[in-house]
């Protein structure tokens, strides 16, 4: 899989739900395959999309809330894993999509090669984690965790390191990405 | 000196109703009252910028933050501050213990106590100091501006202000 596969999966699932975007192709890829007022795009702070999510989580129970991040940003704040799992948030599904590279700069390598992040997660206490990697273990697990009600963490494999094509920027302005996103609350 | 327990009143009292951050010793009782309170949520953070985070997306969920730490987070919250919250206007009361202030403290506190000011002027976040008689007003200043003007804003907190 590559990731706007992986992304125009997760995307065909979504109704309502609030997806924070983390910064870099993340967004880009999110913004190009399907604009939606329920994503938050980051254009920086990198590594904070899931403290943003858990926020937004905490505070909106009723509704749930994804984050959708690469490697390269939970790793930058991986302790935001153990500080989501100590509050269990049961609206909470946590996609990493882990190509093991940091894509948005030109594919230098991270650590996940290695360092598997999905026994970090369940190390936090995330109830339910899986790791995937092919397009029907996707649909399913998106299609499941979608509609549980336990805090999880889906961790997406992503083979193919390609050249990248060319993607547009998010071409909304932050204060506009905010108040879109706010207005679906 | 103000009890902590007033202190955090005044904070609930002006409308802020969700707190995060990372002890320092000046704010311990405070952090300990706050979480002791059945009517306002403190959720403890591993880092500065995690707590800027997820005051960032309690605020975009209806809430209005306040994140506690010391002037030694400033640092570590810095980009999330100018990359995050001063871009998109995503506000948040930070209350900042200021440690090393006038070159009293220890070796650790020093660089960043003669600094952390200007630091903020730098990057254009608005901060005040609270001294024993500005209290109350700086708290009620702060929620209006941080709420009309959508931005980040520091107020110091020293030691010997609140017990």
């Amino acid at each position: 899989m590559n990731y706007r596969e992986v992304i125009t999966i997760i995307t065909e699932s979504l109704k309502d739900q609030l997806v924070v975007c983390a910064n870099g192709l993340i967004s880009r890829e999110a913004f190009t395959i399907r604009d939606r007022t329920e994503n938050f795009y980051m254009i920086g702070s990198m590594g904070m999309a899931s403290s943003i999510g858990l926020g937004v989580a905490l505070s909106k129970p009723s509704r749930k809330v994804i984050i959708l991040e690469g490697d390269g940003n939970l790793l930058m704040n991986l302790g935001s894993l153990p500080m989501v799992g100590s509050l269990q948030p049961g609206n909470l599904l946590h996609i990493v999509l882990d190509n093991e590279v940091y894509a948005s700069t030109g594919n230098q390598p991270t650590i996940s090669n290695i360092i598997e992040l999905e026994e970090i997660a369940k190390s936090s206490r995330y109830s339910y984690v899986k790791k995937v990697a092919t397009n029907e273990d996707l649909k399913r697990e998106v299609r499941f965790t979608l509609e549980n009600n336990s805090l999880s963490f889906l961790l997406v494999k992503i083979e193919d390191k390609e050249k990248q094509r060319e993607i547009s920027r998010v071409t909304h302005d932050p204060e506009q990405i905010k108040e879109r996103f706010m207005s679906t609350m | 000196m103000l009890k902590s327990e007033d202190f955090a009143q005044e904070l609930i009292d002006s409308g802020y109703d969700f707190f995060t951050g990372v002890p320092c010793s000046i704010i311990g009782n405070l952090i300990n009252t706050i979480t002791d309170r059945s009517d306002v949520t403190y959720i403890p953070a591993v880092r500065e910028d995690a707590a800027v985070g997820v005051a960032s997306g309690a605020y975009m969920a209806g809430k209005i933050p306040v994140v506690l730490m010391q002037n030694s987070g400033l640092g570590q919250c810095l980009n999330t501050l100018t990359s995050l919250n001063l871009i998109y206007k995503l506000p948040c009361l930070l209350i900042v213990t200021w440690r090393g202030f006038e070159g009293k403290d220890a070796p650790e506190h020093l660089v960043i106590g003669r600094v952390c000011n200007k630091l903020l002027d730098t990057v254009g976040i608005p901060h005040h100091d609270f001294n024993h008689d500005n209290i109350k007003s700086l708290i009620n200043m702060s929620y209006k501006l941080v709420t009309e003007n959508c931005e980040p804003m520091v107020l110091f907190l020293k030691k010997g202000i609140i017990e």
